[in-house]
């Protein structure tokens, strides 16, 4: 019995219909999923983002110029100055040996491509192919159908929570990592389920990839060996498991060690031991098996399972055994701080600053993933119901992400994939029940269905006026739904006559409610993405009174006045968040940059911004200091500038040399952060106040200067500078930028603050020609 | 590794156990086709080079010990290769594998041992 007439169709039309619409489908998403990330084109430039990707873009460059040997070799004097920093040893470089194989690949085929241009598409081409393989791990066939493969598909695809790190320009690891993570876990599930070695050894290779693209590889290292301890903990083994695991374990390690900066990591560190004991654990397992095959007596099969837990046991203490002793290297501080998040602020401060190694707010879920979020409960909920071995693992990806993500801002985007995939299940599961046709024949039931509206007859059309890719979704997913759930409900309506959805108001209500909430995802992500996710950061831009764009671009003005105006080698100093770009765009040696390897050096950047000049200059003087770069944002209110960071520097120096600075001293007696009259001495002192509001009181032509970051009030009289150049070398239009050149000592061997004195016409110390006047009025 | 593991024995009286482990063998020598056999001999051969190299390790020296994972490793993996290899196509366990032939088996078996030697060869150094 149905609620209405479908037109029927040949089975073979059908599914001729579906896959063509499923790959209409899939091309439309991504499309879809390439164009939302063009924002940051079309809004600015085809410009490379914030600060990791201009490293990243750097190394490209010199992969794409002089080879792959070259960059392998290639160690950089000029970063770190005067260490200098071994490039080849200590990235990862796959997403440069990537985009480097495209650009030639584009050239062999006479393409003529800017490396930048392809720097910049790298990302958003790469989501279209996380799509894909969103689609390809929800399909499975196994953990649902193919709609709910095409629905997990596009929310990946324009989900927030990936888009904030593959817009166009964004060309960080992630761009990439998150394919790979995406398409390991498909292979790994496959391999699993045929128990294939084919498929094991290549989801090594694609782990291999994995681990030459980005530092969160750790996850999938973890995440498989977790998801077949489970599956062994459940009962579960199989010569399939053994297969496919043994097979990407034991090609995955050796292949992941080729890495230079992973090095011997995998055999000799805490966060790879976990890989090390499953796979030890299944080959016992594994061999009791087979010795048990050829034995039927009870009691030694008994033996053996004792046997095996006794082995078991042993080999865990010998894990633990060694990690005491010092042969296995301990979890590192990263690992510790997503265990206890006020890990970091304690022991490593330079983790801490990072903003986006802070805890995710609550907010920022609905942010970045919207229905989906309230989705994803029930489907994983779902995934219980059946949990076969690729549900097992839905399950602890969902267990896992969803706790790192509450951890740390930036974990948010390894949770964003099995999101879709869940909330993906969970509203096919919906559709399929709520699209189905069926009713369950009820001896009362009055023929509602015979009535129906035909507007009504295939709900999916309700979308056509809506965004085109949610509609083509919905299409297959109602042409999918058709007949496979036509037949399941057909076996349901035997069994129980009692449950089922009867007439078409109550399927309408439920379907142009999801379809509605689609809708509402669909623009809430759009939205989201041109509005917060698509700013260089590089270049801003903000409103004018009459609503058009007025572009801010003083990095770039400031970055390319040193590239211009200061002879190639001159050192230029500033906080280690400008190092990269300083390096890409201005092409000048820095003292450090967004590679924190070195704390020390960081200190040392960070006592001389935070000391009095006296104590700076024979530092900078150290270090070949030629120019200082700082941000000052209180003129146009950028308040992402030095003086906010400024804490930071004083902490993290203050880790290094405790008795010299000291982070109370900085803060008013109330403990307040203060910049204006209150400010504290010490704070009045540093190097950094004195740069950032040196002369700021002439703009404001007599009237109190006012820090519109901060909005306080500044001193009367602004601070003077000695040991730096009396003129700033450069400040940028909106004074965001600000260069100072320091100077060299004085040829006639003075104190430099003498000097300064005397050319200010001072002739000697300002005590005595006081006394001296003083005398001659008298 | 298949002869020690048997040995260490909770409480067992010595006969009980020389008893069952007679029986293991006559039962392994009845039951296990030629082939397996074969493969089972690559297998031993395979556990007594990893433990010679892992012995020269522990007691000579770990010097070029990028050499000795690529050598460790390729026993190990060539080992875990064919251990799947064998439950492939033993006709005991082919039950579980139903998208998998032999032949596949053997094809699976192949690619996978290029792919690990060659990152072998490349880690050697």
């Amino acid at each position: 019995m149905t609620v209405l007439k479908l037109p029927t169709f040949a089975p073979s039309t059908l599914t001729n219909a579906a896959s063509l619409i499923r790959i209409l489908a899939l091309a439309s998403i991504a499309g879809a999923a390439i164009s939302s990330r063009l924002f940051a084109v079309i809004n600015f430039e085809s410009i490379i983002h914030e600060f990791d990707p201009w490293f990243n873009y750097r190394a490209t460059r010199v992969l794409a110029s002089q080879g792959f040997t070259e960059f392998w070799n290639w160690f950089d004097p000029t970063a770190w100055y005067p260490l200098g920093r071994v490039v080849g040893g200590t990235i990862y470089p796959g997403l440069m040996a990537t985009s480097g194989v495209i650009y030639n690949i584009l050239h062999a085929l006479h393409l003529p491509v800017d490396i930048r241009n392809v720097c910049v598409l790298l990302a958003p081409g790469f989501s279209g192919l996380t799509a894909w393989a969103t689609y390809m791990y929800a399909l499975t066939k196994e953990l649902k159908d193919e709609s709910a493969g095409l629905l997990a598909a596009i929310f990946i695809g324009i989900a927030p929570g990936y888009i904030s790190r593959s817009v166009a320009g964004s060309y960080d690891n992630e761009a990439i990592a998150i394919f790979l993570l995406m398409i390991t876990f498909y292979i790994w599930i496959r391999a699993l389920k045929d128990g294939s070695v084919l498929y094991g050894t290549l989801a090594a290779v694609f782990y291999f990839y994995m681990v030459a693209a980005w530092g969160g590889y750790a996850f999938i290292t973890n995440m498989i060996p977790l998801h077949a301890f489970v599956l062994l903990l459940m009962g579960r083994y199989s010569d399939r498991l053994y297969s496919a695991y043994s097979a990407w374990y034991a090609v995955g390690t050796l292949a992941s060690m080729q890495v230079p900066f992973v090095g011997f990591q995998p055999v000799q560190t805490s966060e790879h031991m976990a890989a090390l004991g499953v796979f030890g654990l299944l080959q016992l397992v594994a061999f009791v098996q087979t010795i048990r095959s050829y034995l039927a007596s009870k009691q030694f099969q008994v033996m053996l399972q004792w046997f095996l837990i006794a082995a078991g046991v042993i080999g865990g203490l010998a894990i633990v055994g060694l990690t005491i002793t010092k042969t296995i290297a301990p979890w590192t501080g990263r690992f510790y701080s997503l265990w206890d998040t006020g890990y970091a602020k304690k022991y490593i401060p330079i983790i801490a600053s990072v903003s986006e190694h802070q805890p995710t707010a609550w907010p920022a879920f609905f942010m970045d993933l919207h229905m989906l979020i309230f989705l994803f409960p029930a489907g994983v909920i779902l995934c219980f119901k059946e949990l076969r071995e690729e549900h097992v693992f839905v399950i602890i990806y969902a267990v896992m992400a969803s706790y790192f993500a509450g951890v740390m801002v930036r974990l948010m985007l390894t949770l964003t994939p099995v999101v879709c995939i869940a909330a993906a299940v969970a509203l096919s599961s919906l559709l399929d029940i709520y699209l189905s046709v069926e009713e369950p024949a009820k001896p009362d039931s009055n023929g509602v269905g015979e009535t129906a509206p035909p507007g009504a007859d295939v709900p999916a059309d309700a979308t056509v006026s809506k965004k085109k890719k949610k509609e083509v979704a919905a299409a297959a997913a109602a042409a999918a739904a058709i007949t496979p759930a036509t037949t399941a409900t057909k076996a349901k309506t035997k069994s129980s006559t009692q449950y089922g959805i009867f007439g078409i108001d109550t399927r309408l209500v439920v379907v142009l409610n999801a379809i509605f909430m689609l809708v509402m995802f669909v623009l809430h992500c759009t939205w989201v993405t041109s509005s917060a996710y698509s700013s260089p950061s590089v270049v801003l831009a903000s409103r004018r009174p009459d609503g058009s764009q007025n572009i801010i671009d003083d990095f770039r003005e400031a970055y390319y006045w040193l590239r211009q105006n200061t002879p190639q080698d001159a050192v230029v100093m500033s906080w280690w968040d400008y190092g990269y770009q300083i390096a890409g765009m201005a092409d000048r040696p820095t003292l450090v940059d967004n590679n924190t390897w070195n704390n020390t050096h960081i200190a040392t950047v960070g006592k001389a911004m935070s000391s009095s000049e006296e104590v700076s200059y024979p530092i900078l003087r150290k270090h070949d200091v030629d120019y200082i770069l700082i941000i000052f944002g209180g003129l146009i209110g950028y308040s992402g500038d030095d003086i906010n960071k400024f804490l930071w520097m004083v902490r993290i120096a203050q880790g290094v040399w405790p008795d010299e600075i000291k982070e109370p001293n900085y803060f008013t007696a109330r403990g307040e952060y203060k910049v204006d009259d209150q400010a504290s001495e010490t704070m009045k002192n540093s190097l950094m106040y004195k740069m950032s509001y040196y002369r700021f009181n002439d703009l404001f032509s007599g009237s109190p200067a006012f820090d519109r970051v901060r909005n306080q009030q500044l001193p009367k009289e602004g601070p003077k500078l000695d040991y730096i150049a009396a003129e700033e070398a450069f400040t940028s239009e909106n004074w965001i930028v600000r260069i100072y050149e320091v100077k060299k000592e004085d040829p006639l061997g003075r104190d430099l603050k003498t000097a300064n004195a005397f050319d200010g016409g001072k002739k000697r110390k300002p005590s005595k020609p006081t006394s001296r006047r003083k005398a001659l009025v008298a | 590794m298949p002869p020690k593991k048997v040995t260490p024995a909770v409480s067992q009286s010595t006969s009980a156990i020389s008893g069952a482990l007679q029986d293991l063998v006559q039962s392994y020598k009845d039951n296990t086709p030629k082939r397996v056999k074969l493969i089972d001999a690559f297998l031993l051969f395979i556990v007594l080079s990893g433990v010679a190299q892992f012995a020269y390790c522990v007691l000579v020296t770990t010097f070029p010990f990028n050499a000795f994972l690529a050598g460790f490793g390729s026993t190990i993996g060539q080992f875990v290769l064919t251990a799947a290899f064998r439950a492939q196509v033993n006709p005991a366990t082919r039950s579980q594998f139903t998208i998998i032939s032999p032949e596949r088996a053997f094809a699976d078996f192949c690619f996978g041992s290029i792919v690990l030697h060659f990152f072998v060869y490349n880690f050697l150094g």
